[in-house]
């Protein structure tokens, strides 16, 4: 049987019945036309569908959209809104961070999402001290908190440095 | 996947009341386990009943110096909390080494405690599978075996639990609140689990329609002395093969306390009790800690594919005990 949910997707909302079986990943690109997401694996192991769920990155592949009814979404389109690019997808452009370009909008929006977190003073496994009050986003860093993020082309050797360039970082 | 009903209950005493009369239904909670179980067909419950925004999303001073965790905190939250962070490292380490940074924004900890193992057998609905089909057989036993249980297993099942999390909550003996439909209880954490036995497909001892509510971690004076160490196949995004929890308390180089479990060992996560006791009063060093693991893996019985996790699993208890020692 169909549920009413209410999705509010990169700035419009949207009043849909949908299967309990549906995934936000499926809804956003089935039911609302948002291709930004990709289906990677489906299984919760590649980042390619990651989207910011109520401000924090996700996977949208294992997240039921009946169970985030009035949720806010924001996807690799939502992030250049305005029109203008979001910092993070000009230093991806500038620092060639991709190749067939199939996991570029999941690494996008967790990069935006890693990078707040590591403002929030949240650490990683890497963090030598976890206790620390600051935590320095060395490449490091940024290796370990994107690792939810496959990259099949090997486009990481450019990612890093995109990442870091947004985030106002120096190489390291 | 299967057709199922969609159940948001209004609070926990419905929602445990909705389980108790729909056999066949589970809770759903971050669902980053449950939803693919679902998609592979290893899992076809008619009912979820979504607890998510049910059970506290909150951590809570306990008046002994404890935190209670509400089970709704997610593991990213938690992993960076700051008395989590100060006070129980190991936690916030084993909670970091899990998943990816965008499965712990959804992944709570009553879920975290409840995932199922990842043994590729209970994935693959083709192959026989005790745990997943009571009575099939288990395919790990003379199958690809190399990441499965060398303590505690029997005939029927040799998986290994593969939470990190909860290695880490083992160690530092933290107790689960659970609500079912005959009132509350609450039990240390090595009381969830269980061993595989006859019965491999109950993976803990909670009852039809119980819900974990919260976990408390007691106060442990030298807690804020601890440390987690996972060995896995890859630097990141990858379940262990064998990981350790340990915290522990030096005076004057002689062990005065320790809490020891391990991951990747076990059907659940292996409190390594024979290790700590022999530990008491014992000259802190290598020669200690090594003998320490050794009497801890004994019982050790390897299958063709995993005799490597007994001496790994030996010498990473040995370094992360001579880490906390302040010798490495």
């Amino acid at each position: 049987m169909d549920v009413d949910i209410t999705l509010k997707a990169d700035g419009r909302e949207h009043r849909i019945a949908v299967d309990p079986r549906t995934t936000l990943l499926d809804a956003l690109r089935e039911r609302l036309g948002i291709y930004g997401p990709k289906k990677g694996c489906d299984h919760g192991q590649c980042g390619a569908c990651t989207i910011l769920l109520d401000g924090k990155r996700a996977l949208s592949c294992l997240a039921l959209a009946v169970a985030h009814d009035g949720a806010e979404i924001i996807t690799a389109e939502g992030l250049a809104a305005s029109g203008e690019l979001h910092p993070m997808q000009r230093s991806f452009i500038e620092h060639d961070a991709f190749q067939c370009g199939y996991c570029t909008p999941g690494q996008i929006v967790s990069a935006v999402g890693m990078v707040e977190e590591a403002g929030a003073g949240w650490p990683s496994y890497v963090t030598r001290d976890v206790s620390a009050a600051h935590i320095p986003l060395t490449d490091e860093e940024i290796r370990e908190r994107m690792s939810g993020n496959l990259c099949r082309c090997g486009a990481y050797a450019n990612i890093v440095p995109a990442i870091r360039g947004a985030a106002g970082g120096r190489p390291r | 996947m299967k057709p199922f009903r969609y159940d948001r209950a209004g609070d926990v005493s419905r929602a445990v009341a909705t389980l108790a009369r729909e056999r066949g239904g589970v809770f759903l909670a971050g669902g980053t386990n449950l939803v693919d179980l679902m998609k592979l067909g290893v899992m076809e419950p008619d009912v979820l009943v979504d607890v998510r925004r049910l059970t506290s999303a909150e951590i809570e001073d306990l008046p002994d110096g404890g935190l209670r965790i509400g089970a709704a905190v997610t593991n990213s939250e938690l992993a960076a909390d700051a008395r989590i962070r100060s006070r129980y490292p190991v936690l916030s380490q084993a909670l970091l080494s899990g998943a990816s940074g965008q499965l712990r924004n959804l992944a709570t900890t009553g879920g975290n405690l409840l995932q199922r193992t990842r043994c590729v057998y209970f994935y693959d609905t083709t192959t026989p599978c005790n745990k997943r089909e009571p009575g099939t057989g288990c395919s790990a036993l003379e199958g690809w075996n190399k990441d499965h249980a060398i303590l505690g297993a029997s005939g029927h099942c040799v998986a290994t639990h593969p939470s990190d999390m909860a290695v880490a909550m083992t160690a530092l003996e933290a107790v689960v609140r659970i609500q079912g439909p005959g009132g509350e209880r609450a039990i240390p954490i090595t009381e969830l689990y269980r061993l595989p036995g006859q019965d491999p497909h109950r993976d803990t001892t909670l009852e039809n329609a119980e819900l974990v509510t919260a976990v408390d971690l007691p106060a442990l004076g030298f807690s804020s002395n601890s440390r987690y160490r996972k060995v896995r196949e890859r630097a990141s995004y990858a379940f262990a093969l064998v990981s350790v929890a340990a915290a522990l308390q030096v005076h004057e180089g002689v062990v005065g306390d320790a809490r020891i479990a391990l991951g990747g060992v076990a059907h659940r996560p292996w409190r390594a009790g024979k290790a700590e006791d022999f530990l008491r009063g014992k000259a802190a060093g290598e020669e200690s800690f090594r003998a320490a693991a050794e009497i801890e893996l004994a019982g050790a019985a390897p299958l063709r594919d995993n005799a490597y996790k007994v001496p790994l699993a030996r010498n990473i208890m040995t370094r992360t005990l001579l880490e906390l020692s302040g010798q490495r």
